[in-house]
C-alpha cells in the first residue's frame, strides 16, 4: 500500500514538475525555435539559392560558395583583411592587457584609482569611441598627429591611406584593453601568494617568478581571451563601417562588412547566407582547434590533483 | 594579514633607506601607472575639451590643450541641430532600452528558475542548447529573421529590436541568473512549498527579491547592450525619426563631418549614462565581466 502510494505521488510530482518546468523555460524554448533553430535551417537553405527577398528563392546548388571561393576577389580580400587584423590585434591586445593587469596587481597605494583610469575607455559606447577616434586620427588636426609632431616624429595619414588604415583600427582597439585587463586581474588574484613565497625562498627573482609561476597559472585566462578574441574579430563591424566604410581601396573591408553589404544593401541573401555559414564553420573550427591544442600549452590546476 | 598589508604600505622614504631595491620597484610601478593612465585618459580628455571648443580652436595645428573659454552652448546647439533629432533619438534609445530591460529581467529569470530549480526530462539538453547559442555568430540567424520581419511588415518599427528580448532574454543572462539561483538555499523554497506557495510565487516572492545583485548586473548589461547597439537599429530602422542615438550620431557624422565640436558633445552625451552607471555599480560590473570569463 505504502509503496503504491509512494509511486503514485512520485509520478504525480514528476508530471507536475515536467509541466511546470517547461512552462518556466517556455520563453527560451520558443526563442530557440523561432530565433535560432528555424533561422539556421532557413539560412542554410538560402545559401544554396539565388534569393533577393522580393522574388522567391531559386535553388542553384553550391554556386554561391563556388563563386565566392573562386571568382569573387572581394571575398578573399575581406578574408585577408580580417586575418591581418586578428594577427595584429590579438597578440598586442592579449600581451597589453596582461601587462597592464600585472601592473594593477602590484601592491602600491592608490591602485583602485589607476584601475579605474585604465578601465574607463572600455565603457565608452562603441559608436562614441568610433566618432572620437575618427577625430583623434584626423590627419590634419588630430591629437595623435599632434603628439607625434611634438615628439619630433613623422606624422601619419592614418585612416586615409590603405597602408595605415588597418593598423589605425588596431591602435583604436588597444585603447579598450581595460576589459581584458579586468579578466586577467581576476586570474592573477586567484594565484595563491604561497606559491610566490615558496619561489622566493628557493631564490627565484621576480623575472623567474613571472615566467615560472604567473604565466603558467594564467594560461587558462589567456586561452579564454584568445578564443573570444578570435570569434570577436570575425564579427568586427561597427568601427570599420563608421570610420572607413571599408576603404581606402578596401584596406579595411572586413568579412562582416562584406556580409552586411551583400545582405542588407544589395539584398543578395543567398550569397550572404553562404558567407554566414562559412563564418560559422570557421569559428567552430577555430574554437575546436584552440580547445584541442590547449592541452599542449594550457596549465589547469586540476591536472596536478589527478 | 593587516600587519603585512601595513608593512607593504610603509612610507616611501623608509623604503629608500632600508630596502632600496623595493623602493626602485615601487617608483617604476608608479611611473608606469601614471604614464599609462595619462595615455588611456587622454582621448577621453580630448572628447570633453573638444566638445567645449569653438570652431576656430578646433581647426588649428598643433591643437590647443584647453579651450580659452568653455563653450557650453555647443551642447545646446548640438541638441537642437537643424535636420537632426537628437532629443527624439535619445528618447527612442531610452524607450527601446526600457522595454528590453523589462523583457530580459522577466523572461531570463523565469527561464533561469526553471533550469536551476525544477527537475524534468530534457532540461539539461535545452540548457546546453541555450549555452551553445553563445558561440553562434549572429549573422547565421539574422538573415532569415530579417526576411521574416520584412514579410510581416515589422521593418522600420521598434518591434524587431524589442520583441525578441521577450524570448529568454539572451543565453548569457539566463546563465548568470541560473548560477545565482543555484546558490539560494533549498530550505527556503521547501518551507514556502509546504506552506502551499506555487512555484510562480516562489520565483516572484523569494528568488527575485534575493537576487537583486544578479538582477542588477543583468539590467546593467542589458541597458549597456541596447544603448550601445548599432547593428540591430542599422538594419531594421530606415526612417530618421525612428533612429536610435547610435544611428543618429552616425548620420550626423556622415552629413556634417566638419561639425566636430557638436559631434563630440553628442558622443559625450551618449557616454555619460555609461560613466554614471560605472561609478554607481563599479563592483557589480567588474565582477560580471569576470563572471563572463568563467563561462568559457
Amino acid at each position: 500500500m505504502a509503496a503504491v502510494a509512494q509511486r503514485r505521488r512520485y509520478s504525480a510530482t514528476f508530471w507536475r514538475d515536467t509541466i511546470q518546468g517547461y512552462l518556466f523555460i517556455m520563453p527560451v524554448v520558443l526563442g530557440l525555435l523561432i530565433f535560432t533553430i528555424g533561422p539556421m535551417i532557413a539560412s542554410f537553405y538560402f545559401s544554396f539559392t539565388d534569393y533577393a527577398v522580393l522574388r522567391s528563392p531559386k535553388f542553384i546548388g553550391i554556386d554561391n560558395y563556388v563563386h565566392l571561393l573562386t571568382t569573387d576577389r572581394l571575398f578573399w580580400k575581406s578574408v585577408r583583411v580580417t586575418i591581418t587584423f586578428a594577427v595584429m590585434s590579438l597578440p598586442l591586445g592579449i600581451t597589453g592587457s596582461l601587462l597592464v593587469a600585472v601592473l594593477m596587481n602590484q601592491k602600491v597605494k592608490g591602485i583602485p584609482f589607476f584601475r579605474t583610469c585604465f578601465y574607463m575607455p572600455a565603457i565608452v559606447p562603441g559608436v562614441a569611441s568610433a566618432v572620437l577616434w575618427s577625430w583623434l586620427l584626423n590627419p590634419d588636426y588630430g591629437l595623435v598627429n599632434a603628439v607625434l609632431f611634438k615628439l619630433g616624429l613623422p606624422t601619419c595619414r592614418f585612416l586615409a591611406e590603405p597602408e595605415t588604415a588597418l593598423p589605425s583600427l588596431v591602435l583604436m582597439s588597444l585603447w579598450g584593453l581595460g576589459g581584458g585587463m579586468v579578466i586577467y586581474l581576476a586570474g592573477l588574484q586567484g594565484i595563491p601568494e604561497t606559491l610566490y613565497e615558496a619561489g622566493k625562498i628557493d631564490g627565484a627573482n621576480s623575472w623567474q617568478l613571472f615566467w615560472k609561476i604567473t604565466i603558467p597559472l594564467i594560461t587558462p585566462t589567456i586561452f579564454f581571451n584568445l578564443v573570444m578574441g578570435l570569434i570577436g574579430t570575425f564579427q568586427y563591424f561597427m568601427p570599420a563601417y563608421i570610420m572607413t566604410g571599408g576603404g581606402p581601396l578596401f584596406a579595411t573591408y572586413f568579412y562582416n562588412l562584406m556580409l552586411y553589404e551583400r545582405a542588407y544593401k544589395w539584398m543578395q541573401m543567398g550569397v550572404a547566407s553562404a558567407m554566414a555559414w562559412m563564418l560559422l564553420v570557421v569559428v567552430l573550427l577555430l574554437t575546436l582547434l584552440v580547445f584541442r591544442s590547449s592541452t599542449l600549452w594550457v596549465y589547469y590546476e586540476a591536472e596536478v590533483k589527478k | 594579514m593587516t600587519t603585512r598589508a601595513e608593512a607593504r604600505y610603509t612610507s616611501f622614504l623608509y623604503l629608500v633607506r632600508r630596502r632600496p631595491a623595493e623602493a626602485v620597484r615601487v617608483a617604476v610601478t608608479y611611473v608606469l601607472l601614471v604614464v599609462g593612465s595619462f595615455i588611456f585618459l587622454l582621448p577621453l580628455f580630448w572628447l570633453i575639451t573638444t566638445a567645449l571648443k569653438t570652431r576656430q580652436e578646433i581647426y588649428v595645428f598643433p591643437p590647443q590643450f584647453f579651450p580659452k573659454t568653455f563653450r557650453w552652448a555647443n551642447f545646446i546647439e548640438a541638441w537642437n541641430y537643424p535636420n537632426m533629432m537628437f532629443p527624439r533619438w535619445i528618447a527612442n534609445s531610452l524607450l527601446i532600452s526600457v522595454i528590453n530591460l523589462a523583457a530580459v529581467l522577466t523572461t531570463a529569470s523565469l527561464c533561469a528558475y526553471g533550469f536551476a530549480r525544477i527537475r524534468f526530462p530534457g532540461r539539461d539538453v535545452w540548457f546546453m542548447m541555450v549555452l551553445a547559442t553563445l558561440m553562434l555568430p549572429g549573422q547565421v540567424t539574422l538573415i532569415p529573421i530579417y526576411v521574416a520581419f520584412y514579410k510581416i511588415g515589422w521593418l522600420d518599427t521598434f518591434k524587431p529590436l524589442t520583441i525578441p528580448a521577450w524570448f529568454g532574454g539572451g543565453a548569457f543572462n539566463i546563465f548568470l541568473l541560473r548560477q545565482f539561483f543555484m546558490q539560494i538555499p533549498i530550505e527556503l523554497e521547501d518551507a514556502a512549498y509546504i506552506d502551499g506557495a506555487s512555484r510562480f510565487r516562489i520565483w516572484w516572492q523569494i528568488f527575485l527579491p534575493l537576487s537583486k545583485p544578479a538582477l542588477a548586473t543583468v539590467a546593467i548589461f542589458t541597458f549597456q547592450g541596447t544603448w550601445n547597439d548599432f547593428f540591430g537599429p542599422l538594419i531594421f530602422l530606415t526612417s530618421t525619426e525612428k533612429f536610435t542615438l547610435a544611428l543618429g550620431i552616425n548620420l550626423f557624422k556622415g552629413q556634417y563631418s566638419t561639425e566636430v565640436a557638436y559631434m563630440m558633445a553628442i558622443a559625450l552625451l551618449m557616454t555619460i549614462p555609461m560613466i554614471v552607471i560605472f561609478f554607481l555599480a563599479q563592483k557589480l560590473m567588474i565582477q560580471s565581466v569576470i563572471l563572463s570569463s568563467i563561462k568559457g
